[in-house]
């Protein structure tokens, strides 16, 4: 538990295999939008449907690797992650819907007799700055939190329920009407992206590779921050933080670091989200939606890296399925789901594959 | 280790036995119906009833032998109150089911987050709820009402003698765009019927509020200061305690008078109405209509409830969403067997104009070009059993309009239906 | 002679009959308009021989042996009443002429002063008396004598009625009172009447804080214990709050066709009721669930997260995903009229209460009680309570039972105020546990100061900024004060480190 998961099992089942399992995935990743650019009729062609899908869960994969940096090395349970990877959908969002309204006014602020942008949709027609407020409007919230945060010390369950105060907070707020991010219909119908239509093969195929590339690189970034001595450091805040601290460190900054960190990926992800799915409103903010995240990475097993994955892949696609193969009774399957996997598999999925490895 | 292989034999038998569901339903030949309405999450509340609505008048379509000689076989999933779950279940309905059409959403924000998917792929929805307008997809039609269906007869009615002759209105609701948007386009009828500013108070309260307490202290200072009248567009679930509210602190319909627009007989179900008899709602039909169509709607209706077991079917009640639902289906129904296919457009086509006699009491008309249904608007005041006494009816169905003339700048729209608006 | 007497007699009887069958006769065939003037004339010539027809007219009938429902709008409605209270100052009962009185303060119109005028001279009883001196009042501000403006001015100054602000306000738009004297005195009678209402609106505010404080307690105190002293993060806690108002009903539906004759005291019979189901359930979980879990609270989340998911729909497939009918029984409904403009509603007074009651009985139990000894030494430091022989495994349910007991007895209450639904829990657990942390977690104390605290904060950051950004002000100021306090309101002082 205490040492990253893939180092473990890199060192247990060879360097190869976990590579050509990864190279495997990869490349199925990599394909399927290249196969969505088939003609309708191929048989190898992959639906916008399942491109969508698939798509969708790697942007959740990448909020759930987000928030296992955050409580599986660094011990801080984030029921607020959903607030990031909403304000960088957001931030999407507003570039989209500026494109999508051309000069005029975004459709819902005509609505309700809006002559005027607020202040803060500025310089939201240029890409550039859009992405500049998917890192900074994630990031920056972060940091204000956690900078005080970390600096009373608040920690475990106080922590958790504070995030969760946040983002129950922050989504009031965005309900609002005259907030001016659309209240509760949030933004919607989008046309398109730098140009091209939103909702084109080729547009699509190529938010997904990006979903991939980003998911490829947190993961890198992960895996470089559970190997380095900043990962060290982060396990041991989580383990014994006082022991920590009379050994002459300040947490204060490394849990900084990796909380602000975490945040910003969790933007960046909602960025990918928004143009994917094609809605971004505040109930992405609900509690709810932050506690499942939670879900996704005990599922999958804290602590280490491909887990949150597995766990993210594993909820969506059941809840894709059961909604549709059992949709009165799919709440009990899951609930079955978290309870089993808490008391039977507290590392999670990955726990689970590790130890047949082992045997 | 026998724990975890009676989990994977469990997954294992689980999964199979799904397959195995869903193949035995796949048989002879039919034309696929999708059924968008949340099962779970906060709007399970409203729109389970439509589900199993749709259910009804399907089974009934086929009873009768279907439409152009196929079964119509529905396919339910559930989009569990999340928004943008309804776009994903909505493409997966269209591309991966294949299905003809769906009938589905309840709230604005699903229909929002549908509509995008519906045209891109040129699918047909059917939405059965009453709404802000301000939208008119070819790839929709609209069998709720839209504001001026509901909405402004019913201030019509409170301004009137028998109405109470209110001269101040407290407009309450949700906060968001379905009561805004009303309320928007009621502030200026009121304006042009010569209500000043000062008569009209406007509050509005999150999702969920359940603390009326201010709220009704405010109404009672308010209609201190003459007649008033309340249109309330509060939401679902905050309406029981508001109402309780207004009876505990002794506000009766005789001083201040309620109109709902988003309170039906589904929705008193869950109140004790003893207190708020004569309170009011507009609705395009209520179950206690009486005429023939009516009384079989709702013996069938209350009929399947108790064969199907469903939860409170010994209390079964009809509401003016089911109707649209059930007037709904029926019109795509008799639109297909017109146009001879299911193909969206020449369904279309045919729907323009297609009339049913509805449960209402009248022949609904869909209209030639806005794709919205011309309804009658009835008031109803609330009785002691949970059922609505009509005092108010506009004796002929009205046409929708979509784009409210009340609000500056659609008076440019066009009158048909274009894709993107 | 006797022949007479039986011709006196019967048409002492049969004549208000007959004009009663008259009267009722002509009313039902009258068009609404119609109908309307004639409640209009009655009440401005009240006749004893009309009032059985008013009180059936009141209930929706035409007589008390009719069965018939009468379709009446509400302003047929409001005239019935105003009608019936004219008829009902000539009761022989002065409690019933006290309440025709107070109706007519509201719907008296002009053309019953004359009559109005008569009853005043002639009443007897001092408080009805004074109640229709204002009813008069409120119509003499039209006389055209000033002396008479003048003293109706005056006496209007003496109320805390709203209307009579409205109706002084409207006095001293310029131009509609010419007389100076009574100009004046309206401005006193005015600034009185404001003083008043001033009074009342912030009684009604301190009311609304406490009631709204005593709900967030009722929410809160199981999960005070369940989370507070047993260190379980339960998110199933919102779902034994549902589980107590589903008792409710429950228990309301089997009342009601097995003993109505009790119904009214249903929700005394539903508490224990409400008790017992949401402490099985939760000893039930306890037991098989959460016993595996202490000592990792994360982890408690994540499974009373799907012991949420599944109650929940399990109360949606068992009772539908509507509402459910809870009414409030007679003692329940309604209000005390404190003031004018303020009532307090019983099912709001009977909530502050049982709430403190509640609180009372916890705090008895955890304090005054082996269990409660045994609760906070496995709290304080299990191994050692275990070694020192206590049951730590029966302390656990039991004290997890008596969390969700408690919630059960919350469910009680808030299904009386609010909706019952499969999705109530979900509306409480947020506020649930921000009121536990704040109070700071473990503490009794903390809990109750906490509650009543962000209840009076929320109510009176209400009127001024509106609902939504008051809650957000209100979660603001938490986080805020989080950070200043982190162990909450009463942290536990103590040297514990890990």
């Amino acid at each position: 538990m205490n040492q990253p998961l893939l180092v473990t099992a890199s060192q247990k089942a060879g360097p190869r295999w976990t590579v050509a399992i990864g190279a495997v995935v990869l490349l199925v990743l990599l394909a399927l939008p290249l196969l969505s650019l088939l003609p309708d009729g191929h048989g190898l062609q992959v639906s916008a449907y399942t491109l969508t899908l698939v798509g969708k869960i790697l942007c959740y994969a990448i909020v759930a690797l987000a928030l296992d940096l955050v409580w599986g090395y660094a011990g801080l349970l984030s029921l607020g992650h959903g607030l990031f990877f909403a304000l960088g959908g957001y931030a999407m969002g507003m570039y989209l819907m500026r494109e999508a309204a051309g000069d005029g006014l975004p459709a819902f602020m005509t609505f309700l007799s809006w002559t005027e942008l607020p202040w803060y949709w500025a310089g939201t027609q240029h890409f550039a700055w859009a992405l500049c407020l998917v890192v900074l409007a994630p990031g920056l919230l972060a940091l204000v939190f956690g900078f005080f945060a970390f600096r009373s010390r608040i920690k475990g369950v106080y922590f958790s329920i504070m995030t969760q105060a946040l983002t129950f907070a922050g989504m009031l707020l965005f309900f609002r009407n005259e907030t001016g991010f659309g209240g509760n219909n949030g933004f919607t119908n989008f046309r398109s992206i730098l140009g091209f239509p939103i909702t084109a093969p080729s547009t699509r195929a190529v938010l997904f590779l990006m979903t991939v590339a980003l998911l490829v690189a947190s993961l890198y970034l992960g895996w470089r921050l559970a190997r380095s001595k900043f990962g060290r450091v982060l396990t041991a805040l989580r383990d014994a933080e006082n022991r920590l601290m009379f050994c002459g460190y300040d947490p204060r900054g490394f849990k900084l670091f990796v909380w602000v960190l975490s945040a910003v990926l969790c933007g960046l992800a909602g960025a990918l989200y928004v143009p994917q799915v094609g809605i971004i409103n505040p109930s992405e903010m609900s509690p709810t939606n932050s506690i499942e995240a939670a879900v996704w990475v005990a599922l999958g097993g804290r602590g280490t890296l491909i887990g949150p994955l597995l766990g993210a892949g594993l909820v969506n696609g059941m809840k894709s399925w059961f909604t549709v193969a059992f949709p009165e009774y799919w709440l009990f399957c899951l609930g079955a789901l978290f309870i089993l996997v808490t008391l039977y598999l507290p590392k999670g999925v990955v726990g689970l594959l590790k130890k047949k490895g082992e045997q | 280790m026998k724990r975890r292989s009676l989990i994977k034999a469990f997954t294992l038998s689980a999964s199979i036995a799904a397959m195995g569901l869903s193949w035995s339903i796949q048989a002879a030949e039919t034309i696929k119906v999708g059924i968008l309405h949340s099962l779970s999450g906060t709007m399970a509340i409203s729109e389970t009833s439509l589900k199993d609505m749709a259910l009804m008048t399907i089974e009934q379509i086929n009873a009768k032998g279907g439409v152009n000689g196929k079964l119509l076989e529905p396919v339910v999933v559930d989009p569990a109150s999340n928004w943008p779950l309804f776009a994903e279940k909505g493409r997966q309905l269209l591309t991966q089911d294949k299905v003809a059409v769906v009938f589905g959403c309840w709230t604005s924000v699903s229909r929002k987050s549908v509509l995008p998917v519906f045209e891109e792929l040129n699918g047909l929805l059917f939405y059965p709820v009453q709404y802000e307008g301000e939208e008119m997809s070819p790839n929709v039609f609209y069998t709720g009402a839209a504001p001026n269906q509901q909405a402004i007869p019913a201030v019509e009615y409170l301004m009137s003698e028998d109405g109470g002759a209110a001269k101040r209105y407290f407009l309450l609701g949700t906060d968001y765009v379905y009561p805004r948007t009303t309320n928007k386009i009621l502030r200026a009828f009121l304006h042009s019927k010569g209500v000043a500013d000062k008569d009209i108070e406007e509050v509005y309260t999150p999702f969920g509020h359940s603390d009326y307490q201010t709220i009704v202290a405010n109404i009672k200072k308010f209609s201190a200061g003459g007649k008033t009248a309340v249109i309330s567009t509060v939401n679902g679930d905050s309406n029981v305690p508001f109402y309780k509210e207004l009876a505990n602190q002794g506000l009766k319909a005789t001083d201040v008078p309620v109109v709902a627009f988003s309170v039906g007989e589904e929705e008193l179900r869950g109140i004790d109405t003893k207190p708020l008899v004569g309170h009011l709602a507009a609705w395009n039909y209520f179950e206690s209509v009486d005429n023939p169509v009516n009384s079989q709607f709702v013996a069938d209706w209350k009929a399947y409830a108790k064969a199907k077991n469903l939860p409170g079917a010994d209390k079964a009640v009809t509401n003016d969403p089911m109707e649209a639902t059930y007037v709904g289906i029926h019109m795509w129904a008799q639109a297909v067997e017109k146009a001879g296919s299911t193909d969206v457009n020449k369904v279309r086509e045919a729907l323009a104009g297609q009339t049913f006699k509805a449960p209402s009491g009248y022949t609904l008309t869909m209209d030639k070009s806005n794709h919205h249904l011309h309804k009658p608007v009835m008031i109803g005041e609330i009785q002691d059993d949970g059922q609505f006494n009509v005092v108010w009816e506009t004796g002929q169905p009205l046409r929708a309009q979509p784009w409210s003339p009340f609000i500056p700048g659609n008076d440019k729209r066009p009158d048909y239906a274009v894709k993107g608006n | 002679m006797p022949k007479a007497l039986l011709c006196l007699f019967l048409s002492l009887v049969l004549l208000p009959l007959a004009a009663q069958a008259s009267d009722a006769d002509y009313f039902i065939a009258a068009k609404a308009n119609e109908q309307a003037r004639l409640l209009q004339d009655w009440a401005a010539q009240p006749d004893p021989a009309r009032l059985e027809l008013l009180t059936s007219l009141q209930q929706g009938r035409l007589s008390p042996t009719d069965t018939r429902k009468l379709r009446l709008n509400n302003r047929l409605r409001g005239l019935v009443d105003n009608a019936l209270a004219s008829h009902q100052l000539l009761s022989t009962d002065a409690r019933l002429r006290l309440a025709a009185a107070q109706q007519l303060q509201k719907s008296a119109q002009p053309p019953q002063v004359a009559f109005l005028d008569r009853r005043f001279a002639s009443e007897t009883d001092a408080a009805v008396h004074a109640a229709l001196g204002l009813a008069l009042a409120n119509l003499q501000l039209a006389a055209s004598d000033p002396a008479v403006r003048l003293a109706a001015v005056r006496l209007l100054g003496e109320t805390g009625d709203p209307m009579a602000r409205t109706r002084l306000e409207a006095l001293l738009e310029p131009g509609v009172e010419t007389d100076s004297n009574v100009r004046t005195a309206a401005e006193t009678s005015l600034a009185q009447v404001k003083r008043k209402l001033l009074f009342g609106e912030l009684l009604g505010q301190a009311f609304s804080g406490l009631s709204l404080g005593s709900i967030l307690l009722l929410a809160a105190l199981g999960l005070a214990i369940t989370f507070g002293l047993l260190g379980v993060i339960n998110m199933a806690h919102g779902e034994m709050l549902m589980l107590g108002a589903y008792a409710t009903y429950v228990v309301q539906v089997l009342i009601q066709r097995y003993a109505p004759s009790a119904i009214e005291f249903y929700p005394l019979i539903a508490l224990p009721v409400a008790f017992a189901v949401s402490a099985g359930v939760g000893m039930l979980l306890e037991r098989t669930v959460i016993r595996h879990l202490y000592g990792r609270p994360l982890e408690t989340l994540l499974a009373t997260w799907g012991i949420s998911l599944i109650l929940i729909q399990a109360i949606r497939l068992l009772f539908g995903a509507q509402n459910v009918e809870v009414a409030n029984p007679g003692w329940l409904s309604g209000g005390i009229q404190v003031l004018p403009n303020l009532v307090l509603p019983y099912s709001r007074i009977v909530i502050i209460g049982f709430a403190l009651f509640v609180v009372l009985l916890t705090w008895l139990l955890l304090n005054r009680t082996r269990l409660g000894l045994n609760v906070r030494a496995v709290t304080q430091n299990r191994n050692m309570a275990a070694c020192c022989g206590v049951p730590t495994g029966r302390v656990d349910m039991l004290a997890f039972g008596l969390g969700s007991g408690i919630a059960g007895l919350g469910g009680v209450a808030l299904s009386q105020i609010g909706n019952v639904g499969p999705d109530l829990g979900q509306s409480y657990i947020i506020d649930s546990f921000l009121v536990v942390v704040l109070g700071g977690v473990g503490q009794l104390a903390g809990s109750l100061w906490a509650a009543f605290g962000l209840g009076i904060a929320n109510k009176l950051l209400e009127p001024q900024i509106g609902a939504v950004l008051g809650k957000i002000l209100i979660l603001a100021l938490i986080i805020l004060f989080i950070q200043k306090r982190p162990q909450g309101l009463f942290a536990l002082k103590g040297r514990v480190i890990d």
